[in-house]
């Protein structure tokens, strides 16, 4: 998946990831995507409930040893 | 989106591993666009202590308290397995091995993400704290129906 901008989670557990992406989606504009990079399991289940607390639409996930996370900022 | 959701924790507790949940779950909440207040009360307002200066309480009963009971993050122990301090000590080094944050990184996050921390007036009274006694996060101090009513208003409302 393509996405236009990267966060390097790697090595960070439970909330971090979700706290910082919720900081760094603030520096996209609506429409774009964020990929976020994620060896913490939780994020499988955290990334879609943010996605839906949010409003932020949850694009998918990929799993080859890490966790790459797509979710597309769809409001500021 | 709308009006934010509404999220309210009581820290009743001043035990380390309960900071550490209450914590986490208000920078979590935050991170969620939701509005978070934390109300600390009895134990819980250790927490929010500051870890130097002396005990500048009134009264006998009260100097002898702050004086077994100090508070200030550096000071909070855990519930279980504290042994001595050995069991917390580890328990930090542990947190410290996966990077994660301390109660003090923890206060220092939800502050910046738009957590208000509240302490209990009539916990302060009794224990002899004043405004003063708390670290420079700490928004203001208030009492149960300020709780309660934002709490009516909440999506969510825990207690710890």
């Amino acid at each position: 998946m393509k996405a236009d901008h990267s966060l390097d989670c790697v090595g960070l557990y439970c909330p971090m990831p979700i706290v910082k992406t919720a900081e760094k989606i603030k520096e996209l504009k609506p429409g774009e995507v964020l990929e976020i990079l994620s060896d913490d399991k939780g994020i499988k289940e955290d990334m879609p409930a943010w996605c839906e607390t949010t409003g932020h639409e949850f694009l998918g996930l990929e799993e080859e040893g890490e966790i790459r996370v797509y979710v597309k900022k769809t409001h500021d | 989106m709308a009006d934010k959701d509404k999220f309210t924790i009581v820290v009743f507790s001043g035990d380390l591993d309960h900071a550490l949940v209450a914590f986490m779950l208000a920078v979590t909440g935050a991170s969620m666009a939701m509005e978070v207040s934390m109300f600390f009360t009895f134990w819980g307002l250790n927490i929010i202590r500051k870890n130097e200066g002396g005990i500048k309480s009134k009264g006998l009963k009260r100097k002898m308290l702050n004086f077994i009971n100090r508070g200030g993050t550096k000071r909070l122990k855990l519930s279980k397995f504290n042994m001595l301090g050995l069991g917390t000590w580890m328990m930090k080094q542990m947190m410290k091995d996966i990077d994660m944050p301390s109660v003090d990184e923890l206060i220092k996050m939800a502050h910046e993400s738009g957590v208000k921390l509240i302490a209990c007036t009539t916990s302060m009274e009794m224990m002899g704290l004043d405004k003063d006694s708390f670290r420079s996060e700490v928004d203001s101090v208030a009492g149960a129906a300020y709780f309660l009513n934002e709490a009516s208003k909440s999506k969510v409302s825990l207690f710890i």
